[in-house]
């Protein structure tokens, strides 16, 4: 048994009643959730419908023009094994028209400006319906910074933020996810063939092993090189969570006043729910 | 003696109450205890800060209220025979603010603990806006039907040191009660349930066979800023016998009868409180000083 083997059955109680007090202790209808037809988004979507019901979540799959049409077709079959709503929301027409005044071959930029575009849909939709975006970013992506600030990143709420990826897997498995998806390499899908394990360059299997013993044990790094594992990936995985702090908090603000927002404003996001 | 007396009725309130909403926290809180006042329990236990919610930061002045304050008051008229206690931030006269469980009954407050122990490591912050209790009392509650019982409430953290029940047993307390705002945490598969809950249970059990009392735990329920309260409200008996729960991790009330005998049984069996040898901690904790 790994350190990483989570009680699946628990950790599914938890987040369905936290999705569900989340959402309907501030008024809102209900969750919208950009479903890519990957494993996180899937899960999130699937815990969300659990929680609250079919009719009161709304995935949105948002392909480009490039995205792999397997994508879409993963999508679809999530919301079909649930009886759920899907709406599919094309968003070429805007990147493109962008990209046509600000050409770019940067996979980067244009990965990101699809990633915000993608956003901009679903807080749209959360205005329209009342629904909180709901978030899929896994702990991995999180810690990594191996997401799109304001992109993917942008969300109210966030189930899966406190499950590494492999956590992720062993959850999706115990709910029942389409086997598919439970084998499918992981893709961010910015561009085609793209794989979240060659960009950064190590697997999540070996990452979250890192990161467990760095974040959630603290061990100091030389005790990892005793525990065997390659320093030159503990360094690059150290290098990537503390390169991408700024991901995960607000913009800074500069301290004039006796009381900042962030600084010394301190009040809980849940104030008066 | 209180032989022929009836057990005494106990009631946990596991409430997720509503973060910085004084008003209807209280209100919740009275039509509760009125409730469980005409069923006729005795005791009715609300979780820690049941008055205004836990992870407060920066809202803590202005969820304090005062001991002679309103609040308190109409509490005390809405428990009927009963006797409550909440949780709450209690502003001193001098504008310190305490977290603390306050026993409160017809006749107005009987009783305050603040709280000795605040946790400030990991996710908890409590001495940022909190000022720290000095001292871990008992008081004999008088009920009718039901006798006196020496009560001692230690909330959440305090009871994580074990020279706090530690002192209440030293007073002779027959039912110490833990008031508790307890965010979950732990979910490995090598755990058959949630790590904070599976601590407390065997912290519960323990205290309450080796001080040979009873010990009721009253968590709260509900979620703050993403941290999960996970109930498990319970009784242990002097003997560490479970007598109620763990409740579920749901708004609810669990309702129990302490018979006191059962203290006289386990103090024959186990004379563990008899035997104590204070003297021997006196001299050591001479020696040892302050760390």
């Amino acid at each position: 048994m790994s350190e990483l083997d989570i009680n699946p059955e628990l950790v599914r109680r938890i987040l369905k009643s936290f999705i569900r007090d989340e959402v309907l202790k501030v008024g809102a209808l209900g969750v919208v959730v950009g479903v890519s037809g990957g494993i996180d988004s899937a899960l999130a979507y699937w815990l969300a419908v659990e929680a609250l019901g079919p009719q009161a979540v709304l995935g949105v799959a948002m392909p480009y023009r490039q995205s792999s049409g397997e994508s879409l077709e993963d999508a679809r079959s999530v919301a079909g094994a649930l009886s759920g709503q899907l709406t599919v929301a094309d968003i070429s027409p805007q990147v493109d028209a962008y990209f046509e005044q600000f050409p770019t071959e940067n996979r980067t930029r244009r990965g990101n400006k699809m990633a915000r575009e993608r956003m901009s849909v679903l807080y749209d939709i959360s205005q329209d319906r009342s629904m909180l975006v709901l978030g899929t970013s896994n702990k991995s992506e999180l810690l990594l910074g191996y997401g799109t600030l304001y992109g993917d990143m942008a969300h109210a709420l966030n189930p899966l933020g406190d499950l590494y990826k492999t956590q992720i897997y062993q959850l999706a498995e115990h709910l029942g996810l389409p086997p598919n998806l439970l084998s499918k390499r992981p893709s961010a899908d910015l561009f085609a063939g793209q794989l979240d394990e060659e960009d950064l360059g190590f697997t999540y299997a070996q990452a979250d092993l890192i990161l467990f013993r760095l974040v959630d044990q603290r061990l100091p790094t030389p005790e990892l090189y005793e525990l065997g594992f390659p320093p030159q990936v503990v360094q690059a995985v150290l290098e990537r969570v503390r390169r991408n702090q700024f991901k995960r908090r607000q913009p800074l603000i500069a301290k004039l006043s006796s009381r900042t927002i962030e600084i010394d404003f301190r009040y809980p996001r849940d104030w008066g729910y | 003696m209180t032989e022929r007396e009836r057990p005494l009725r106990v009631s946990l309130v596991q409430q997720a109450p509503r973060l910085g909403d004084l008003r209807y926290n209280l209100e919740a809180t009275e039509s509760r205890l009125a409730e469980e006042s005409r069923a006729g329990q005795d005791l009715v236990v609300f979780p820690e800060l049941s008055l205004c919610g836990y992870f407060l930061k920066d809202l803590v002045p202005e969820m304090a209220i005062r001991l002679d304050g309103p609040e308190l008051q109409q509490l005390g008229r809405a428990a009927g025979r009963a006797q409550a206690m909440v949780g709450a931030v209690i502003e001193s006269r001098d504008h310190l603010f305490f977290n603390a469980a306050v026993i409160v009954g017809g006749e107005g407050v009987l009783h305050v603990h603040r709280k000795v122990y605040l946790p400030t490591y990991g996710m908890f912050d409590e001495q940022r806006y909190l000022a720290t209790g000095s001292a871990v009392q008992a008081v004999d509650l008088r009920f009718a039907g039901a006798g006196t019982w020496r009560v001692g409430a230690l909330v959440c953290e305090d009871l994580w040191h074990p020279s706090a029940p530690y002192i209440l047993s030293r007073r002779g307390t027959d039912l110490i009660v833990c008031p508790s705002a307890s965010p979950g945490r732990g979910v490995a598969a090598s755990e058959p349930e949630l790590g904070t809950a599976s601590l407390w249970s065997s912290m519960l059990k323990t205290y309450s066979a080796l001080f040979t009392t009873f010990v009721a735990y009253c968590n709260r329920v509900g979620f703050e800023d993403g941290h999960y309260f996970w109930g498990g409200s319970s009784v242990h008996g002097p003997e560490g016998q479970a007598l109620a729960g763990p409740a579920a991790d749901q708004p609810g009330v669990t309702r129990t009868s302490l018979d006191r005998r059962l203290l006289r049984r386990a103090r024959i069996a186990y004379p563990l409180l008899r035997d104590e040898r204070t003297d021997i901690l006196n001299s050591a904790l001479g020696e040892v000083g302050q760390r």
